[in-house]
């Protein structure tokens, strides 16, 4: 957790990361404690500090849900791989992701970070974060969470493998589509 | 007037640049703005119908009439869902049609 710390200081900010945290890039100065729950960062993710972002008294439960870099992908031997993002965009479809969340749930509070840059096998390309009084609706809501930034978060990434490489692009969903919004909810809930 | 174009990934390969100012007409939209770029980088158009697009930093429809100064993005798809893709509607992201 070296070097993500959570601070109040400085103008304009409460609680929110601020620029100068190691590892932390592009952080929009005046979003707040948003800063914390959704950021985007060039260092490594931690889960733990992701799940702070989001636990209080009020929980008795929180789910994380971490994505790895993984060594192989549609018959490929993946060497590493490379995330692009818009951030302001992609911030604001984890500000999106969790409105939505909530709505569906309540009393659950989602917290996201996203990985970019070179990335190795094994490391976190993604971290999310779903606390709630009751076990049944952070597990739903995360997986709610990570269905939806594959759908509408503008992150791209691009597959180093043995022999070349390659921007793997998949879907893009309208936010504003209500079949994949639905599609999320079914699968966080089946 | 000028406006602002960012392009990520493929398209950002394809120009070599993920920023770039350009002149379009005064009343430009999105899509015209688009059309400025494939005249320039013919290779774009092979994105016409896939990509989506945002104007200062929230997404947009094609027919979004800019100003002088708006950022515009092209989004390629995103990364992440090939296996189960969901199906394109609406205005702000069914890219550009004829």
């Amino acid at each position: 957790m070296a070097g993500d710390t959570l601070t109040a200081e400085g103008p304009g900010r409460c609680a929110g990361y601020t620029h100068k945290v190691p590892g932390i890039v592009d952080i929009t100065p005046d979003r707040h404690t948003r800063g914390a729950r959704f950021r985007i960062t060039s260092g490594p993710l931690d889960a733990a500090v992701t799940a702070a972002a989001v636990e209080t008294a009020r929980c008795g439960a929180v789910t994380v849900f971490v994505g790895l870099v993984r060594d192989h992908n549609a018959g490929r031997r993946v060497i590493w791989l490379e995330y692009e993002c818009y951030e302001p965009l992609a911030i604001k479809s984890f500000e999106r992701i969790a409105s939505e969340a909530e709505e569906h749930w309540p009393d659950v509070r989602l917290a996201i970070a996203h990985r970019v840059g070179s990335l190795g096998i094994g490391e976190a390309s993604i971290a999310i974060a779903a606390a709630s009084p009751h076990r049944a609706e952070a597990f739903a809501a995360c997986r709610y969470a990570i269905e939806r930034v594959k759908q509408i978060a503008p992150i791209w990434k691009r597959e180093h493998f043995e022999g070349g490489d390659v921007w793997v692009e998949g879907a893009t969903a309208d936010p504003d589509n209500e079949d994949a919004r639905r599609q999320a909810v079914a699968r966080a809930q089946p | 007037m000028r406006v602002t174009i960012r392009l990520f990934a493929r398209l950002r390969e394809i120009t070599t640049a993920g920023e770039l100012d350009r002149q379009v007409p005064d009343d430009a939209t999105a899509r015209g703005a688009w059309d400025v770029l494939t005249s320039e980088f013919p290779k774009l158009a092979d994105y016409t119908r896939v990509i989506s697009c945002a104007v200062n930093e929230e997404y947009a429809p094609f027919d979004r009439r800019l100003k002088d100064g708006d950022e515009v993005a092209f989004l390629p798809p995103v990364s992440g869902g090939a296996r189960d893709p969901v199906p394109r509607t609406g205005d702000a992201a069914s890219g550009i049609s004829d």
